[in-house]
């Protein structure tokens, strides 16, 4: 009895570990979109808030916008499901953060080390659109509506492109197993499944741009048609849990990549030096890059039209995993390369 | 010609091209002017906050003849005038709401003795109600608080006038 007491514990400590760092990692996150886009666009970004007095490069900002979320008032829209309502953003961040439980950060580093961890990532990932229809249809408004078809419409269609991706890394590793995924990329840059599975590499991360509904995939906010899409009525801490969701998403989508195409905590070149170690400094460094791509996207391409997403996913993204996942497929069968010998 | 299409958008070509652009300008020198700290020049016809001017020996300029009056557009100046004890006709109310004023610069275009001016300052602010009306002596204290800015910025200026 004493030990599942202190087992529950354990794990609880575990979880504050892994979500406090995630939260101030989403904090600064948006401050450096803010920087990071408005420095691509030749301005400054926000660069006042400061503590006592000293500016410090605007750093508190993101303080100063929780604060601010927090103590404004949840405006329920007229005729809203207020149960729903209040559901939806509760659903977006509980999936996006029940997603962290498999990352393995670094070697053994992970919090539930289980053998489908592929596949319960899917999962978590698409149970993120339910809080997106349901805010955009318990908010009673034309826009929200609107914004949550689009979005569901979307995340359907990359979920496939998403999925025929991972089908490919499942080949290629033997495993679901997050960590078995990173061993199997033992040995130096060359080694890593970016090489071989370039494509699906390539179409994985777009999918899962287009997964975060994020630019230049963000016609479920789009607001210069929907103003803000499905999160259209919502405000204060309810529109803090959506941010808070749709980044920690973003991140999450970034440290797959890392995890499945990028070796995960593994060196770029190993060696017997401390540079040539495995350690979660890797993994958090090929992570930021994927993060920073993120920005870099939506500071350079325009929105695109819902037409033109519909049709890469379907007649673009869908054609090239399946080849790929054959030419992988043979690649393995037949132990060709550094990958598969 | 149509394949070779198809390969420069399977490989990302004109996606690459735009994100070497933004790219470039993460490293370049911001435009940004950070305003409180930084500021741009300002012209020497800049039309800020109205003044009145006297003459060196202390003497207002303003001899009541309301053309300014007459001339503005948006009818915001209120002159009331009589006749001082040494014979001079001069104002005993000067007038400006400033929530009037479209700062137009009409005003100073039709004094005949420069005595109302539009100074640069454009950083000014109202504390209460009614207090966007400018009385003569405020107008004076403007004017001799900035009067060498005001006499240099008219001496820059004089010869495309």
């Amino acid at each position: 009895m004493m030990e599942q007491i202190w087992l529950v514990i354990w794990t609880l400590l575990k979880i504050v570990a892994i979500v406090l760092p995630l939260i101030l990692t989403v904090a600064y996150y948006t401050y450096a979109e803010r920087r990071v886009i408005g420095f691509m666009q030749g301005r400054m970004g926000p660069n006042r808030v400061g503590i006592l007095g000293y500016k410090l490069w605007g750093l508190a900002q993101p303080f100063a916008d929780v604060v601010k979320l927090l103590i404004k008032e949840i405006i329920f829209p007229a005729n809203a499901n207020k149960f729903l309502f209040l559901l939806a953003p509760i659903i977006t961040l509980a999936t996006a953060f029940a997603a962290w439980a498999v990352v393995p950060f670094s070697d053994g580093l992970v919090l539930a080390n289980i053998n489908a961890g592929l596949v319960y990532i899917l999962a978590m990932t698409s149970l993120g659109v339910y809080g997106v229809i349901i805010a955009g249809w318990a908010s009673n408004s034309k826009y929200a509506l609107l914004g949550a078809m689009r979005s569901a419409a979307q995340i359907v269609s990359y979920e496939i492109a998403m999925g025929f991706a991972l089908v490919g890394v499942l080949i290629a590793a033997g495993s679901l197993n997050l960590s078995e995924i990173v061993n199997a990329q033992q040995g130096g840059i060359l080694n890593w499944f970016f090489i071989p599975l370039f494509p699906l590499w390539i179409i994985y991360f777009i999918s899962g741009v287009a997964e975060t509904n994020r630019a230049p995939f963000d016609v479920a906010e789009g607001e210069s048609e929907i103003v803000a899409g499905f999160h259209v009525e919502y405000s204060g801490s309810a529109f803090a849990l959506f941010f808070l969701g749709e980044y920690a998403n973003m991140i999450m989508i970034s440290v797959l990549s890392t995890v499945m195409f990028m070796g995960g905590w593994l060196p770029l070149f190993p060696s017997e030096s401390w540079w040539g170690q495995p350690s979660i400094i890797w993994f958090l460094a090929k992570t930021s890059i994927f993060m920073l791509l993120y920005l870099w996207f939506r500071a350079t391409f325009p929105r695109y039209r819902y037409d033109q997403i519909m049709r890469l996913g379907w007649k673009v993204f869908i054609p090239i995993t399946i080849v790929w996942i054959m030419v992988v497929a043979v690649l393995k069968v037949y132990n060709i390369g550094p990958w598969f010998s | 010609m149509k394949i070779f299409r198809y390969f420069k958008s399977l490989a990302l070509w004109e996606l690459l091209k735009g994100m070497s652009v933004t790219g470039k300008y993460f490293f370049k020198r911001k435009f940004t002017i950070r305003y409180p700290e930084e500021k741009t020049p300002k012209s020497d016809r800049f039309r800020g906050l109205h003044a009145l001017r006297r003459y060196p020996n202390g003497e207002e300029r303003c001899i009541a003849c309301k053309l300014c009056e007459a001339v503005c557009p948006a009818l915001a100046i209120t002159i009331d005038s009589e006749q001082r004890e040494d014979g001079s006709r001069r104002t005993t109310k000067y007038e400006i709401d400033l929530f009037k004023c479209i700062y137009c610069g009409f005003c100073e275009e039709s004094c005949p003795v420069d005595s109302i001016v539009l100074t640069d300052i454009h950083e000014f602010h109202f504390e209460s109600e009614g207090k966007n009306v400018l009385d003569k002596q405020q107008l004076l204290a403007i004017g001799d608080m900035r009067e060498k800015e005001i006499a240099e910025c008219r001496e820059n200026d004089a010869e495309y006038r």
